[in-house]
């Protein structure tokens, strides 16, 4: 778990760095923070860790059908070897006479077996209940599958995508709600014991008790196409819910509003989006403020911080050529404070700024666009503001000191009062 | 004991005038409505179709050999399993046994000429033909890579030639339909007056209850493929979520004729190991009646588990333990197979040859397949395994340690009775260990990988699976290796073989009452009627090098008169 949250932290200041210097470094399609973790088994030997409540079950049950299946394959082939050696032609050796059929043997063999195979339905049928059905006190993530990434939505607004992976409490019970935005996906967390499809058009759902803290592996089981086997994130699951708070949080009290706006992006645009020039599902977002775009209906616009706005709240309503319509990217529309929105102007600019500063347009272009802000608090920050720290923010990791409660109230001051999480599985019914 | 003038003639040597050589030329093959002739073409195809899937998996297998790019990219690497599969379950397995030795064996084992409908029957041929060519142009072309199962709505988003390959499966599943409908019709109609249905070969029970899946489920793939192609072309919106559609129940169209479709596969199979069993241990075959019967159970229970492929995918609770407890059903009938087979080798006279290590090997591998399957039908381990390589091995244990050994050991046994040559039997016997050996180093290790987490289908990996990976590509080798000596094996015998006789393995069933190879006709006498597993029936002649039935034995003059019999005590 420490080591996770150091590897993120860590990933987000060296981008920070990055950022500050040049054009970011391409950061590659699929990135996987986790493929270091996971370089040994740890676990039994036939089972990865065990990291929920029903782990266990699911364990004890395999290896007892495993002995028992074991038992019978021996006598199986112990008994075909012997009868081999034994029986085997040779000179003098004849068919010895035995019966033909033998009804009590045949009905005897065909029936207590299934004594067996009761036994492995009933216990295996009341594991699965225990799988499926979630107690009552869960708290609700929603998780979002598309080729090749997960989203996850948390209960007080904030998310992460596919590079931070899945952030759970220990011992706190969660309800996954799972959706798809394209083509089948599978959720499946191997030290769990747990997998589900992700169907689209429908929500589906299931639950885990995390009992062990720790970076586990998520991957996607259902081939989903060509990165398939690179869909795959890693869960965390930390001892307070403070430390989750502080993994998953989009933004820092403490820090200034373009390293806020980083951390935004890294976490809900990066999927989608890369920080240099080289585009991903959408446009790479280096160097394009300021720019004249060519519309898919053959119309241009000005990247600007209209354009920008627009872009989030309906990212359908302009597509740059060259990309599907409709737009692949959800709209962001209450998903974001003014004050978030601002960071991520703030980044992105940053982003265009390094590039354009050769062809000396962005200043003026910036300095219009930080003045053309109207109505937001935090305009008269400015842009390159770096130590701006906001002051109705406080470091959130000391608000959640409280566990148990749902962070909600917090994640207001901040955000809007709808939470993606509930804004997603709400509103698709 | 001599043999009669009479059978000296049928059977003192190789027949002179076979079905190989009552004509020749290109037309005579190409055009044949011999079934003999039809079950060789069959044969040479699907053989074809096994060799270049297989060389599909070494190179799927080559690529895992590490966890980063070797030498495919991932869409490469997806279009190689998706040609790995389809051609294997569509070209290969599902015809293998049915098409290839069954078209040869049917009609002998009934002692008939041919079967019911010649023609339907080289129409399935070519259908065959057609339809491998469509599939494997359309996969080489512009490339496949939804895997062989199509699974919605991915099947309908690629890029690649969806339409071209279900068009190509929809013509497949035609030719197995009339392989089927052939084989019952043949079966109903054209048994010998006094062969009632409880003296049929188990061969021919096991052929019986797979053209009843054949032709039931068959079309359902055919219908469901055709509403892909209409998904994909028109959007009707059935499967599509997009158009409202849903893709689950595309699964469900689709596992109600692959599940049923595996039993296609592996039925076969079991019936020519009850033949191997019985034939080697030189004794009636145990419980003849349950394994007939077990053979129609599994191909009914087999219409009713397609769910258990869907554990995972969001049916309902209720649905998925009901069919997890129709899953368990299905282990019934295949575990009293397999006891069945023990109790007929109990006492017997067990003859090693080449065949029976086939028949033993089968044991051992079915044996895992079958009992891996209880951790799969068994909900809450399933949930873990679901999607994982603890299937892939599952599955390969059944059908390539199932369905290939049996068809491998039905072709050494019916091997002399087709080309009238032998075999070398110990080179067979290094070929039948290798690919027992390979088979084992491949996918044993699959099952712990899999259990530790692995997904299948997946390009790239985890480096702690490493060591597991290459154990399996290793193995993929050594069983590639086997199954080309295997393979050469009986080809070499075909020109360079020793002679032999009509029934050198004292087989009782009619196939081996003719000569080898047979006659264009089958039989050139009349044949005698006995019980399929009446081994004692069957003497050895010296002079001829072969058995025959005792009918055809002079009867022998006694030297003194004969005992008088013993009253029972």
């Amino acid at each position: 778990m420490i080591n996770a949250l150091a590897l993120f932290l860590a990933q987000a200041e060296s981008a920070e760095e990055t950022a500050a210097a040049a054009a970011p470094a391409a950061a590659s399609a699929a990135s996987d923070p986790f493929a270091d973790m996971f370089t040994e088994h740890h676990g039994s030997y036939w089972f990865p860790e065990q990291a929920s409540s029903y782990a266990a079950d699911v364990d004890s049950l395999y290896m007892l059908i495993f002995w028992i299946s074991l038992f019978f394959f021996a006598g199986i082939v112990g008994a075909m070897v012997y009868f081999v050696v034994k029986y085997r032609a040779r000179p003098g050796h004849k068919v010895e006479k035995s019966p033909s059929h033998n009804t009590a043997l045949e009905i005897a063999w065909s029936v207590l077996p299934g004594f067996l195979l009761v036994w492995f339905f009933v216990d295996g049928t009341s594991g699965f209940f225990e799988q499926r059905i979630s107690p009552g006190d869960c708290e609700e993530i929603n998780v979002v599958a598309q080729q090749y990434q997960w989203t996850f939505y948390y209960p007080d607004g904030d998310s992460t995508p596919n590079e931070s992976g899945l952030h759970l409490v220990r011992n706190r019970p969660v309800k996954f709600i799972l959706e798809s935005k394209d083509v089948l996906h599978s959720f499946f967390i191997p030290a769990f014991r747990q997998k589900q499809d992700a169907v689209p058009g429908r929500y589906t759902t299931t639950w885990v008790k995390p009992t062990k803290a720790g970076t586990f592996r998520l991957f996607c089981s259902e081939y989903c196409g060509e990165g398939h086997s690179l869909m795959k994130s890693g869960v965390v699951v930390h001892e307070t819910e403070a430390e989750r708070k502080a993994a998953t949080q989009w933004e820092w009290g403490d820090k200034s509003p373009l390293q806020n706006g980083e951390r935004l992006f890294k976490m809900q645009c990066s999927g989608c989006h890369n920080p240099t020039t080289e585009k991903k599902t959408g446009p790479g977002l280096a160097g394009i403020w300021g720019k004249v775009e060519e519309m898919n209906d053959g119309t241009t616009v000005t990247v600007d911080d209209n354009y920008f706005r627009q872009s989030l709240f309906k990212p359908s309503e302009h597509i740059v050529k060259g990309f599907t319509s409709p737009s692949q990217m959800t709209s962001f529309d209450g998903k974001l404070t003014d004050d978030q929105i601002l960071w991520l102007r703030i980044y992105i600019k940053s982003l265009s700024n390094v590039k354009e500063s050769v062809e000396e347009t962005t200043d003026p272009d910036k300095a219009g666009a930080d003045a053309g802000e109207p109505g937001n608090a935090n305009g008269d920050n400015g842009g390159d503001d770096k130590n701006a720290a906001d002051g109705k923010n406080e470091p959130r990791a000391d608000d959640n000191d409280d566990a148990g409660a749902n962070a909600g109230d917090d994640a207001n001051d901040n955000k809007s009062s709808v939470p993606p999480g509930d804004d997603e599985s709400g509103g698709g019914r | 004991m001599t043999a009669t003038p009479h059978a000296k003639k049928l059977f003192g040597h190789a027949s002179e005038h076979n079905y190989l050589n009552a004509s020749s030329g290109f037309w005579s093959w190409a055009l044949t409505l011999d079934h003999k002739r039809i079950g060789i073409m069959y044969l040479i195809g699907v053989t074809s179709a096994l060799l270049l899937a297989g060389v599909f998996a070494l190179i799927l297998r080559a690529e895992l050999f590490t966890g980063t790019k070797s030498f495919l990219t991932e869409q490469q690497y997806n279009q190689m399993f998706t040609l790995h599969g389809a051609i294997m379950v569509f070209a290969f397995i599902i015809p293998s046994i049915p098409a290839a030795l069954g078209n040869f064996v049917l009609p002998m084992m009934l002692g008939a000429k041919d079967v019911a409908f010649p023609r339907l029957n080289l129409c399935s041929f070519y259908l065959w033909v057609f339809g491998t060519g469509f599939l494997l142009t359309a996969m080489l072309t512009n490339g496949l890579d939804t895997g062989w199962t199509f699974y919605t709505p991915y099947s309908i988003t690629t890029s690649t030639s969806v339409v071209y390959a279900t068009f190509g499966a929809f013509v497949l599943g035609f030719s197995s339909i009339f392989t089927g409908i052939n084989f019952l019709v043949t079966v109903n109609t054209m048994r010998p007056a006094k062969m009632t249905w409880f003296r049929l070969p188990l061969f021919l029970w096991a052929l019986y209850a797979t053209a009843i899946i054949q032709i039931l489920a068959t079309p359902i793939l055919g219908i469901t493929l055709l509403l892909l192609i209409a998904e994909r072309v028109m959007h009707i919106g059935i499967f599509d979520p997009a158009y409202g559609g849903d893709p689950v129940l595309f699964q469900h169209f689709f596992w109600f004729y692959s599940h049923p479709a595996v039993y296609i596969m592996i039925l076969p199979g079991m019936g020519v190991i009850s033949e191997l069993i019985a034939v080697y241990s030189h004794k009636k075959i145990f419980g003849y009646t349950f394994i007939a019967f077990s053979s129609v159970a599994i191909a009914l229970l087999g219409f009713l588990v397609w769910g258990h492929h869907m554990f995972t995918s969001g049916q309902s609770g209720v649905v998925t333990v009901i069919f997890s407890a129709i899953t368990f059903s299905v282990a019934i009938p295949s575990a009293v197979k397999v006891f069945n087979w023990l109790a007929t080798m109990y006492k017997g006279s067990i003859r090693l040859v080449t065949p029976m290590c086939y028949a033993m090997s089968f044991i051992f591998l079915f044996g895992i397949g079958g009992l891996t399957g209880l951790f799969l039908g068994t909900l809450s381990v399933d949930i873990h395994l679901h999607d994982t390589y603890f299937v892939v091995a599952h599955f390969h244990f059944v059908m390539v340690g199932g369905t290939l050994t049996a068809l491998l050991g039905g072709l050494y046994h019916w091997w002399p009775k087709m080309f009238g040559r032998m075999y070398h039997d110990f080179l067979g016997r290094v070929g039948c260990f290798l690919v027992f050996a390979g088979f084992n180093v491949t996918f044993f290790p699959q099952f712990v990988m899999g259990a530790r987490g692995m997904p299948r289908r997946y390009a790239r990996y985890d480096d702690e699976f490493l060591i597991f990976h290459q154990l399996s590509t290793v193995g993929a080798f050594v069983l590639g290796i086997g199954v080309l000596l295997a393979l050469g094996v009986l080809v070499y015998a075909v020109f360079r073989g020793p002679r032999v006789a009509g029934n050198p393995f004292g087989g009782a069933s009619l196939e081996w009452q003719s000569s080898s190879p047979p006659s264009f006709h089958n039989f050139d006498h009349k044949i005698v009627l006995n019980d399929p597993y009446d081994f004692g029936a069957m003497v050895w002649d010296e002079d001829l090098q072969t058995y025959i039935h005792r009918e055809f034995v002079m009867p022998e003059v006694p030297e003194k008169p004969a005992p008088v019999p013993t009253p029972r005590s």
